[in-house]
């Protein structure tokens, strides 16, 4: 573990990836296939130190991005959630922004 | 009891402590979890950094990332002694070698499976072609 968390370079280069129809023919709802990113790069454990990967889950208001959003597995998103959970009591992410 | 659990603990300290104050707090909790019969594996100081948000009217804080190895009455002695200490803004404990435990037996599952497939992928080339073992990856 690195001594300062926040100078880590961000590897996940986070896409959100929201549902939205493509523009095709007739206009039909085109829905991109999401895949857990945590899965791909094989993360076992998301650790609640590592701010600037939790920050690309949060949106500006501060909660957690949802699943349908963020694309994660069940077992990804619910360690991301108790990771940011972990962070918010730390004062390392805000409960509630602006 | 006799089981051994890994533990770690985050606290911050009033951003108006000195350096020999940071010092001299963290002497203090290794003295606390020696004294319990515990053990520090590892200290940190993360430095000062900014909080998400205010604690008692503070808005930043240095952070110590300690990871204690015990039975856990040390936690609850070194939880009752931050709780009490002005000093000490906040504190968090979370135990973590459940966790890990978990990690390492998922990372050795996908070890196994991904030595079991380069294995069968070896011998169906060596059954074909002959190429060298390991030609993947």
């Amino acid at each position: 573990m690195s001594s300062n968390y926040e100078e880590r370079e961000n590897s996940y280069g986070f896409e959100r990836e929201y549902e939205r129809p493509m523009p095709g023919r007739g206009g039909r709802r085109m829905m991109r296939r999401k895949i857990c990113r945590f899965c791909i790069e094989k993360v076992d454990l998301i650790d609640f130190k590592d701010v600037k990967l939790l920050q690309s889950y949060i949106p500006e208001r501060g909660k957690i991005l949802p699943r349908r959003i963020s694309g994660a597995c069940a077992a990804h998103q619910s360690m991301l959630a108790e990771a940011i959970k972990r962070a918010r009591n730390i004062a390392l992410l805000p409960y509630a922004a602006d | 009891m006799a089981e051994k659990r890994t533990y770690e603990v985050v606290f911050i300290i009033d951003p108006g402590a000195g350096d020999d104050e940071v010092m001299r707090l963290s002497e203090g909790v290794q003295k606390i979890i020696t004294g319990q019969g515990g053990s520090i594996t590892k200290t940190e100081v993360m430095g000062k950094r900014q909080l998400a948000y205010e604690i008692n009217h503070k808005k930043d804080g240095t952070y110590v990332l300690l990871e204690v190895e015990g039975s856990g009455a040390e936690i609850a002695e070194l939880e009752r002694r931050m709780r009490v200490n002005d000093q000490i803004l906040r504190y968090m404990t979370i135990r973590v070698d459940e966790d890990r435990q978990r990690a390492d037996k998922l990372k050795e599952r996908r070890a196994r499976k991904a030595a079991r497939k380069t294995g069968l992928k070896n011998k169906g080339s060596a059954a074909s072609s002959g190429s060298g073992p390991g030609a993947e990856d």
